[in-house]
């Protein structure tokens, strides 16, 4: 069984749009939306929920009013700013609270109560394309990288127990927490890029990310013709360092026009667009060791 | 004032719309790019960089001869950061969130402060504007206490010198950008008319409403996509502060690294009202009005 996650670094770059398109052309997988925080696989694919579930991770330090003498140890000990003194007494900031359980330890009254935190819920899904294993994390919750692990267990799971042979993710932009976690026993990241000043920046970022862990990595550049001297930097930074180039997409309203939809783009009448996409797809097969 | 510039979704234009308008920005200002994964704001600011330092998170470091392996540290650690087996402590410093619970709480003193290095924080001038940035170190997870070193930065900074703060906060809408938007007055969201941007505006609006902080939104690449972001900010009592029409120049102008303010006069003229507009929202309502009007 192959993983294959699909990145950015910078967001916006068509991430999702292409690996929708993925989702419908490659056969035998389990479609997984790693973007837990801002997910929008969904909006493409139109997923039936089978199975709900919630996501509780790390716990929250709550005051308790009555206990609480005001005596301020917890306040001089949180690092991270979550403890507010008001008239109204002492309370803890839940955005700000790290869920380290200090003030709960150090309190003299045992008045820290430390509940567990809901932060979100995970679903399998059936759809057009295929089983899909999906989450919603909290507006404002943490922890995605957690949920993102989650994710991967479930659909790795899923994928042994019905004998196929691929998991195809949508990864989250950036290079922190939850991008670290998708790319956990990746056999092959593929960046989404665009030739702009930040599409190359945050590619090369997210490039020395992977070789940092030792991923198998490989470039698309959509929107090529936005900026050729721009994709053409791009084009000479993967060959000085040997990442494969799978695709030069142009720039198509089409990716729009399927998104309000709810289609992705290989669906729709064909376009230069979908043509490559169809093609860059096979070279992602063969990079993956995905046989016929 | 401290301005954040946010969006839920990724690409809809957050450093454009901060560049633009740290470029037109009446008065003193630093302009500060808090998406220390992927920084991008000095690629369109270019700025005369003056000085950095490196930024480190506390981390313990373990003195064996005074170990007892009690294991006290171990069972306070909620990050699985420190782990005592048997006559063996194993610490994992790239787990620890440096809440500095375990060397506080270590009965034989075994524990002593030591450092993660998390990114490298620089400054400099761009045009009129002090510029500020980090950069989170490749391999490094946790953006959040890197941005609060960032923006203990950005607090020297006004100290020194009085003005506003614009932040350029890093997409989605969990911890890492609600550690961005939540010290700032007023929060601009930037989203486009898309499917994928009306979501994540949702997103972001459920995660930043319950700040009670003045927000409104720039419409960026409107007249691509539909209609639902305007139905939904008008439910919501959001103003929509700016629209950016959607024109293949502006994408041209951006992926040279312009700031689009330059781009004509029109456009100049769109972020100069942009920006009074978001000193009003911040003298004329007081925090909660917006969001819950």
């Amino acid at each position: 069984m192959r993983e294959i996650v699909i990145i950015s670094g910078k967001g916006g770059t068509g991430k999702t749009s292409i690996t929708g398109a993925f989702a419908h052309l490659a056969r035998n997988k389990v479609i997984c939306d790693l973007d837990v925080d801002a997910p929008d696989l969904h909006l493409l694919l139109r997923p039936s929920r089978e199975r709900v579930e919630e996501f509780h991770s790390g716990y929250e330090a709550q005051i308790d009013k009555d206990e609480c003498t005001r005596c301020g140890v917890c306040a001089s000990m949180c690092r991270f700013g979550a403890i507010r003194e008001t008239e109204d007494g002492v309370s803890v900031d839940p955005l700000r609270c790290e869920g380290c359980k200090v003030c709960v330890a150090f309190c003299p009254e045992d008045a820290v109560r430390f509940p567990q935190k809901h932060c979100g819920q995970w679903y399998v899904s059936s759809t057009r394309f295929g089983p899909m294993v999906h989450a919603q994390l909290f507006p404002g919750a943490e922890n995605s990288g957690r949920l993102v692990m989650v994710l991967k267990q479930q659909a790795k799971e899923m994928a042994r127990a019905r004998g196929l042979d691929l998991v195809l993710c949508d990864g989250a932009p950036g290079i922190g927490c939850p991008v670290i976690s998708s790319l956990s026993g990746t056999h092959l990241a593929v960046a989404v890029t665009e030739p702009t000043p930040s599409g190359r920046h945050d590619l090369e970022r997210v490039a020395e990310l992977c070789t940092h862990f030792q991923i198998a990595f490989a470039v698309i550049i959509n929107k090529h013709d936005l900026n050729m001297d721009e994709a053409s930097r791009i084009e000479a930074f993967c060959r000085e360092k040997g990442y494969p180039l799978l695709a030069r997409l142009p720039h198509d309203p089409i990716v729009t026009r399927a998104m309000i939809d709810g289609l992705v783009v290989t669906e729709l009448p064909e376009t230069d667009f979908s043509r490559e996409l169809i093609r860059t797809w096979k070279r992602v097969e063969d990079l993956a060791h995905l046989g016929p | 004032m401290i301005v954040s510039v946010a969006s839920g979704k990724g690409g809809t234009g957050k450093t454009t719309v901060t560049a633009s308008l740290a470029a037109v920005w009446d008065g003193s200002l630093v302009a500060v790019d808090l998406d220390v994964e992927e920084p991008n704001l000095h690629l369109f600011l270019q700025p005369i960089m003056e000085g950095c330092e490196r930024a480190h998170l506390e981390i313990p470091v373990l003195d064996e001869s005074r170990c007892t392996f009690c294991g006290a540290c171990s069972e306070l650690c909620q990050f699985k950061a420190i782990s005592v087996m048997g006559q063996l402590v194993l610490t994992f410093p790239e787990m620890c969130h440096g809440c500095g619970g375990c060397i506080a709480l270590c009965p034989e003193k075994a524990l002593s402060p030591g450092r993660r290095e998390l990114g490298e924080i620089s400054w400099g001038l761009a045009g009129k504007a002090r510029f500020l940035m980090g950069r989170l170190r490749i391999g490094e997870a946790m953006s959040p206490p890197f941005m609060r070193l960032v923006k203990a930065k950005l607090g020297e900074m006004m100290a020194a010198s009085a003005g506003d703060a614009i932040l350029d906060a890093p997409p989605g809408v969990s911890c890492p950008a609600v550690n961005a938007v939540i010290d700032s007055d007023v929060i601009v969201l930037v989203t486009e008319p898309t499917p994928f941007g009306f979501y994540d505006f949702q997103l972001a609006w459920e995660a930043f409403a319950p700040l009670g902080k003045p927000m409104g939104t720039v419409v960026n690449r409107a007249g691509l996509g539909n209609e639902d972001i305007y139905h939904f900010c008008r439910d919501k009592g959001l103003p929509i502060l700016a629209e950016i029409p959607y024109d293949r120049s502006i994408a041209e102008a951006y992926s040279c690294g312009r700031i689009i303010a330059d781009v004509s006069p029109e456009l100049k003229e769109t972020f100069i009202s942009l920006g009074g507009k978001i000193r009003d929202l911040a003298e004329l309502s007081s925090p909660g009005e917006v969001a819950h009007a």
